[in-house]
């Protein structure tokens, strides 16, 4: 396991956003559908990020439940984007995962209805590599 | 050949201590030029100044270099000694031999060899230094306001008073501004009407102000002191000097379409129109879009019902050109477009709408008379949610970067306002922070908490959703609860952000005044120079500068006045003498000069030029002296040499490198 | 005039200061009594567009170690717009200096404001220690100027 500082930074490349732009005025987690499905809200995942609290933010509820519907990057003000941010942390999570990945001939037989959306983002986005 | 004299200042202990002034004497006459040198202890004291006029007299000096401190601190005073003397101002400089030598040097040896370095450096510039004269030009004395709003008015009443005339072009029918639309002002809800319209009456009773509405202005040439500015009257359509205002026209006019500007398109007025019953002038203006007459050729009925035969369909817009010797700039501001804030469904609900609309509910002369009622139906609301900060600190590319200022003062106005009026509404104000600097602002804001039960929310409000049954779903979140919130409510409130009128930058461009990224004009200096643009003669009053309410921006109206009056009180003005000038045998005439001068300076002409015997007629540039301020720019981007500046000529300041690398 | 191997180098260091801004910071310099070398001789110019850039290669031509350019912050400038014309001048000067002789590091510009003495004083401290590890320039200097 990397450090946090480390994994922060990662976060930060990863989702091109800068934490230190949030006014925290909370559009971010206003405009969330899943808010009430989240333990950490998105306008505190700024902060997680912001303090590199990272190991809290990879094991959170919130990072399954999130819908990657952007409303939060859209909405945002000044331009911080939780969602790009969650998004990371997901990308991390997967990463550190190491060789696990699906190949992509064994996805379509994985496909089915119940599959949470942000999780064939992220199969899709590792096949790319 | 310059003769030179060289006086070395102790400065007390100041340059004494550090720098062995006798050196720097004994080494300073050996300089080329030099014909005098002599140390004395304060040379800026009178015996001193009085040493330095002597030497001018006794030793027929040309040219004086004073060794002391900074030229920011005493040139002007060795410049007026040794112009009291006979000599030539501009034939003084300094080498600056404290801050930047005996109080930076700790070693003597050092010190004292810099010192002579830069007595040096100052004595090789003399030697090239020619007498300048500090040109003249006129004052006209007569101001130009260009906005008819509360910082126009102010700054319009100040001049006048003081004794000089005053112009205000204002582009509406009517002088009133924003503030003519306001229901009630922060933090004491005084009427806002009651304040402003005897403002307006004084405005336009004062012999010294003239006032333009429904005008324009269309070109700006001249310089501080010596404006000429078209201005253009757009055709009324009423003989203003015929029209009693008796507003039978507006009734009778047929058309009532045309969405009305004074209540935000709240409403309808008739193409026959004052924007509201105050208005000054009291004359109406057709609205030629919207006119049948205008239209179609069939109507006419104005012209019939108007007593007066005010009406005339013939007027034709007309351009009046004055003179002025200083101008104001009071744009004002407008609230931004929401187009690109769907989320709160501004274009999909009427009973989402702007402050500045609520105002206009709110008040007695409103589309609604001043009672709070829903847009769509009509219907008294029950819940009313405010939304701060929208389109304001936003870094994305939808809003401003910058707080609007009033906004957080004008939500707890209004909330304070519906509560007292309507106590079983709820009010319920999302925001992100509260900022109410001001006097009386906080105790403002915690009354509407405290004493009238606003319900303020630390969060932002996500969405709102137009219901089938006309409520409006708010969906919000609480952050200090750490709660998502869905609420109905009956109209929802949006704090928009202001921005300055578009016509700004028409203006700024006219008059060479600087404007920042936000359509903002900028002003000479952000601490000590703030209501004057860098633009000499152009001053700043109002929004147009940065967000102001309405206390700030009277008392910077007055500011701006003041500025205007020190310039009118004057009758002639000195002219920075430090100016660039074109040799007019090199000039080529390529117009790059004129392409990198802030203060558009530089002009061309065609002159009969004689080169050496070979008369012909060549394009050459040609600085105006009472518009450049000295900057160089155009120094060095001239290709052929021709352009240079007087007082720091290109030989000068080569004269001082090859001193100072000598 | 030769420079023997045990006599310690001392660098000419030519700055030039816009009067509204670097210069005061200057004086703001002086005033606070913040050191910096007496090797740094200052020329005060109108603005930091009146740097001709044939003041900085004739500073080289006669001998000058380093040369410094300071003016107000971007979008400061007591002209509005003088020192963005300064930069983008400096930029192309500094981008061929190399090219005639002279190391990268010899030229500089930097932004100073009248409030910032300590900022012009570092910069100072810095820019002679940086000259002084480059040593003497000697390649533009033109020798028939030295006779």
């Amino acid at each position: 396991m990397k450090s946090e500082k480390k994994q922060a930074e990662m976060i930060r490349e990863i989702s091109g956003v800068n934490p230190y732009k949030c006014m925290k005025c909370g559009k971010c987690s206003a405009s969330c559908p899943s808010f009430n499905e989240m333990d950490i809200k998105p306008h505190q995942f700024v902060s997680y990020v912001l303090h590199e609290d990272i190991e809290s933010l990879v094991k959170s509820e919130s990072l399954w439940k999130c819908l990657s519907c952007f409303a939060c990057v859209e909405r945002c003000p000044r331009d911080v984007k939780p969602g790009k941010l969650i998004d990371a942390a997901r990308q991390l999570v997967v990463r550190q995962r190491g060789e696990t990945y699906l190949s992509p001939d064994e996805v379509p037989e994985l496909l089915d209805p119940e599959l949470p959306q942000q999780l064939l983002v992220s199969a899709f986005r590792r096949y790319r590599r | 050949m310059q003769r030179i004299g060289v006086f070395v200042c102790h400065c007390g202990s100041n340059i004494a201590a550090t720098v062995d002034v006798k050196k720097v004497v004994e080494m300073a006459r050996l300089e080329p030029g030099v014909v005098h040198a002599e140390d004395y202890q304060y040379m800026c004291s009178e015996v001193g100044q009085a040493k330095i006029a002597a030497a001018i007299h006794e030793k027929h000096l040309t040219g004086v270099v004073v060794c002391s401190c900074s030229p920011r601190m005493h040139e002007a005073t060795f410049r007026k000694a040794a112009e009291k003397a006979g000599l030539n101002p501009y034939m003084v400089e300094i080498a600056n031999i404290r801050e930047h030598c005996s109080w930076i040097h700790k070693n003597i040896e050092e010190a004292t060899e810099k010192a002579v370095i830069l007595a040096r450096a100052a004595i090789a510039k003399v030697n090239l230094n020619a007498p300048l004269k500090a040109g003249e030009s006129r004052v006209t004395k007569r101001a130009l306001v260009i906005g008819g709003g509360i910082a126009g008015i102010q700054t319009a009443l100040d001049i006048a008073d003081a004794g000089y005339e005053v112009d205000i072009v204002e582009k509406t029918p009517s002088i009133g501004g924003r503030m003519s639309q306001l229901d009630k002002t922060f933090p004491t809800l005084d009427c806002s009407a009651c304040i402003l319209t005897p403002k307006m009456v004084e405005a336009s009773a004062h012999e010294k102000i003239n006032i333009y509405t429904y005008s324009e202005v269309e070109k700006v040439t001249g310089f501080v002191g010596d404006f000429t500015v078209d201005i253009r009257k757009k055709a009324r359509s009423v003989d203003m000097t015929k029209c009693t205002g008796c507003g039978v026209c507006q009734e009778k006019c047929p058309s009532k379409k045309a969405p009305s500007e004074f209540n935000r398109g709240l409403n309808n007025r008739s193409a026959i129109y004052t924007p509201f019953a105050q208005a000054i002038p009291n004359v109406p203006v057709i609205d030629r879009e919207h006119c049948i007459k205008f239209k179609t050729g069939k109507c006419g009925l104005c012209e019939k019902v108007c007593q007066a035969g005010a009406i005339d369909y013939t007027q034709k817009d007309e351009i009046i050109t004055e003179k002025y010797g200083a101008i104001v700039v009071a744009t004002g501001f407008d609230t931004i477009k929401l187009d690109k804030y769907d989320e709160y469904a501004y274009s999909q609900s009427k009973d989402v709408i702007t402050s500045l609309e609520l105002e206009r509910i709110m008040n007695a002369a409103g589309p609604t008379k001043g009672h709070l009622e829903r847009l769509s139906d009509g219907k008294p609301p029950k819940n009313m949610v405010f939304i701060q900060c929208v389109g304001s600190r936003c870094s994305d590319n939808r809003g401003k970067s910058y707080c609007s200022k009033i906004c957080c003062m004008y939500t707890a106005k209004h909330a304070m306002l519906i509560r007292d009026k309507y106590p079983d509404v709820n009010v319920t104000v999302f925001y992100i922070d509260v900022r109410t600097p001001g006097k009386n602002f906080d105790e403002f804001y915690r009354r509407a908490v405290e004493d009238y039960g606003v319900n303020y929310i630390k969060g932002q409000v996500g969405k709102v959703a137009p219901q089938p049954n006309g409520q409006l779903l708010v969906q919000g979140v609480d952050l200090i609860d750490n709660k998502q919130i869905l609420m109905e409510a009956d109209m929802v409130v949006l704090a928009t952000a202001i921005e300055p009128d578009p016509s700004v930058r028409k203006i700024a461009t006219m008059l060479t005044a600087s404007i920042d990224t936000n359509n903002f004009l900028t002003e000479a200096h952000a601490k000590l120079r703030p209501v004057e643009s860098p633009t000499a003669g152009v001053f700043l009053s109002g929004v147009c500068q940065g967000p102001k309410d309405i206390p700030e921006t009277v008392a910077q109206a007055g500011a701006a006045a003041v500025k205007a009056i020190g310039l009118l009180a004057k009758d002639k003005l000195m002219t920075n003498p430090c100016t660039a000038k074109s040799d007019e045998l090199l000039c080529n005439g390529c117009s790059q000069c004129a392409n990198v001068c802030p203060y558009g300076a530089i002009s061309y002409e065609t002159k009969l030029i004689n080169d050496h015997g070979i008369r012909e007629e060549r394009r050459v540039a040609v600085v105006n002296n009472a518009l450049c301020q000295g900057c160089g720019a155009c120094t060095v981007t001239c290709p052929s040499g021709a352009m240079d500046l007087q007082g720091f000529s290109n030989r000068q300041i080569l004269a001082e490198v090859d001193a100072i690398c000598r | 005039m030769s420079i023997t191997a045990n006599e310690e180098f001392r660098p000419k260091i030519v700055a030039f200061c816009c009067n509204w801004c670097s210069y005061a910071g200057a004086d703001l310099a002086g005033s606070s009594r913040l050191t910096y070398p007496a090797d740094v001789k200052i020329i005060r110019v109108p603005c930091s567009c009146r740097v001709n850039p044939m003041f900085i290669l004739r500073a080289f031509e006669k001998g000058a170690d380093g040369v410094i350019m300071c003016g107000c912050h971007p979008g400061d400038c007591h002209y509005s717009t003088g020192n963005y014309y300064a930069r983008r001048r400096m930029a192309l000067l500094f981008s061929m200096l190399d090219y005639i002789g002279v190391e990268h590091g010899r030229t500089r510009v930097e932004w100073v404001s009248a409030a910032e003495g300590v900022k012009f004083s570092q910069t100072m401290n810095e820019f002679v220690a940086k000259i002084t590890s480059l040593g003497k320039n000697v390649r533009l200097e033109d020798l028939r100027c030295r006779k």
